[in-house]
């Protein structure tokens, strides 16, 4: 299948990827290739009904002990991001709206 | 001393215990061969200021508290994780120091190496080729005697295929096998950190020390990695030989040196079984999709909030996976793409399932072709993908690969791919280390 410039934008939004008009042709053109390639698993999926495979270590629900143990500081959890008063600084939500 | 970076881990460990050598020295040469040929090779991002136990080479990916994680990203560039991986503080318990952290294509995502934002890292056998990748560094650092052993990581390959290309032993764990808490998620439901190393002998003992349950991953199994005795011989072990990996793609000479080591395990008493995984040509694609869609869950962590830079300073390569995942768990496109590619993935473990019911491993080549020059593919994303043809089944299926030295072509190294059932590392490292040592290729040293 091929990817329109308008879509390659749109998917970009949605990922919040900043992307060029530029390297929207780019993407449009090397994702199309790619897409093209991709589909040919139709072929394989129609061959027979199987389950989908997510996880091949068929581990569920596996839980431990609910009890406090060493953990990072607050002070070390801020410690990469910008901080203020013992919490993180980010962009308002509705600012862009 | 300059034999002492030469040694394997285990070779190591014994000069050490019959106090051959100290730790000091050991570890001074190794920095002496760092500062030698790091600018040369482009191997560490970030090399320790102190490292006083065996000194090891960590991928760029894994967090080790008080050194940066670039990740090979500018995102990450001024990151520093504030604590140790679980497989980090499983060394240190073993008596393992970092030496540093290795290059690697961007958030581990690229065949060659040349993804990351800091520059390839370039082949020690030929400074104009690529090592491979993703965990460029880590191959290269074992390759250069940079480093007793390296860890790395592997989605799709980024273990066994710059291992192969770079001329030295990388072991894929089962999924499951190993914890992943504390190193950069790409694809969970593929990600595995596995040793680099010198030797056969040397992976295995590695694994020893970095597998089992943790309570940050729930994806370890419970079953523990048990080694058993190293047998004399390869008789009764029945070599599966699938015809899809001696297809239509692989280079005459890498073809011609693979066939070669499989008469060589026939010579060492194995049996040689030809097998079919008729699936393997829609592995690429498959994994294509579950890949990108995991890796754009992933990745939508870097908003510049609780750490790195904003999403502008991604890579090409990281921005196109992240677009196509995207794009395959959208609205409309999802049943088509993702649940698709999850329904033929049960097909290609399926592949696997039946053929080890005639065969105890599977061996083939590793890559299709040799390293190949710097800048060759980067701007061709499908073919690069396609040079992981051997090594993302076993990825998707879940199953143990290790990556065995077996020859050259025209200089350049070729691996052999030897792929196990889930959870049988055992034989998979005993078939290997039987065939090291008939065969010796590990001898052979890049002239640097």
């Amino acid at each position: 299948m091929k990817l329109t410039k308008d879509q390659v934008k749109k998917v970009a939004s949605l990922a919040n990827l900043p992307v060029t008009e530029q390297e929207e042709e780019l993407y449009s053109k090397q994702l199309s290739e790619i897409l093209d390639y991709i589909d040919k698993i139709e072929d394989a999926a129609a061959t027979k009904e199987v389950k989908p495979t997510f996880n091949v270590s068929m581990n569920t629900n596996i839980t431990r002990p609910d009890k406090v143990s060493i953990n990072l500081t607050q002070e070390e959890a801020l410690s990469n991001g910008s901080s203020k008063g013992g919490q993180f600084v980010t962009r308002g939500v509705f600012e862009n709206e | 001393m300059s034999d002492l970076i030469t040694l394997s881990l285990l070779e190591t460990i014994a000069g050490l215990e019959k106090k051959d050598f100290s730790k000091a020295e050991l570890n001074q040469a190794y920095l002496e061969r760092i500062s030698e040929l790091n600018p040369k090779l482009n191997v560490y991002l970030e090399v320790a200021k102190k490292s006083d136990e065996i000194p090891a080479a960590i991928k760029d990916l894994i967090s080790v508290k008080g050194m940066k994680m670039t990740c090979g990203s500018k995102i990450l560039e001024n990151y520093a994780p504030p604590y140790n991986a679980t497989v980090i503080e499983r060394l240190i318990r073993n008596g393992v120091s970092f030496l540093g952290k290795t290059n690697l294509d961007e958030f581990a995502m690229g065949s060659s190496g040349e993804n990351s934002a800091y520059g390839a890292t370039k082949n020690p056998w030929n400074q104009g080729k690529v090592t491979g990748g993703s965990s460029s560094g880590s191959a290269a650092a074992v390759a250069a005697d940079m480093c007793v052993f390296a860890l790395g990581t592997d989605t799709g390959g980024s273990i066994r295929q710059p291992a192969a290309l770079c001329g030295v032993v990388g072991l894929k764990p089962s999924y499951g096998r190993v914890s992943r808490y504390g190193a950069q998620a790409m694809a969970s439901s593929l990600d595995q950190i596995g040793p680099i190393t010198k030797t056969v002998a040397d992976a295995r003992k590695v694994l020893e020390w970095i597998s089992g349950v943790d309570e940050f991953d729930s994806n370890v199994v419970k079953t523990p990695f048990k080694p058993t005795e190293l047998p004399k011989d390869l008789k009764g072990v029945k070599v599966g030989v699938p015809k899809e990996y001696f297809a239509q793609g692989l280079e005459a000479q890498v073809e011609k040196v693979v066939r070669a080591a499989l008469k060589e395990l026939e010579e060492l008493g194995a049996e040689l079984v030809e097998i079919s995984l008729p699936y393997t040509e829609y592995a690429v694609a498959v994994y294509y999709i579950l890949m990108s869609s995991e890796v754009s869950s992933n990745l939508g962590r870097y908003d510049g909030i609780r750490f790195g830079s904003g999403r502008a300073n991604f890579g090409a390569e990281a921005k196109r996976r992240v677009m196509l995942g995207t794009f395959a768990l959208s609205s409309g496109y999802f049943d088509d793409y993702f649940i698709k590619a999850a329904k033929v993935r049960t097909l290609i473990k399926q592949d696997f399932d039946q053929a080890f019911r005639e065969c105890d491993v599977i061996v083939g080549p590793v890559s299709p072709t040799v390293a190949w020059n710097l800048g060759e593919k980067i701007d061709d994303p499908l073919t690069m993908y396609l040079s992981d043809i051997y090594t993302i089944p076993a990825s998707l299926a879940g199953i143990p690969a290790l990556s065995v030295p077996c020859g050259f072509s025209s200089g350049l190294p070729v691996g052999l791919q030897i792929l196990g059932k889930y959870l049988d590392e055992d034989t998979i490292l005993n078939v290997g280390e039987i065939y090291e040592q008939a065969t010796n290729w590990r001898k052979e040293k890049p002239e640097l």
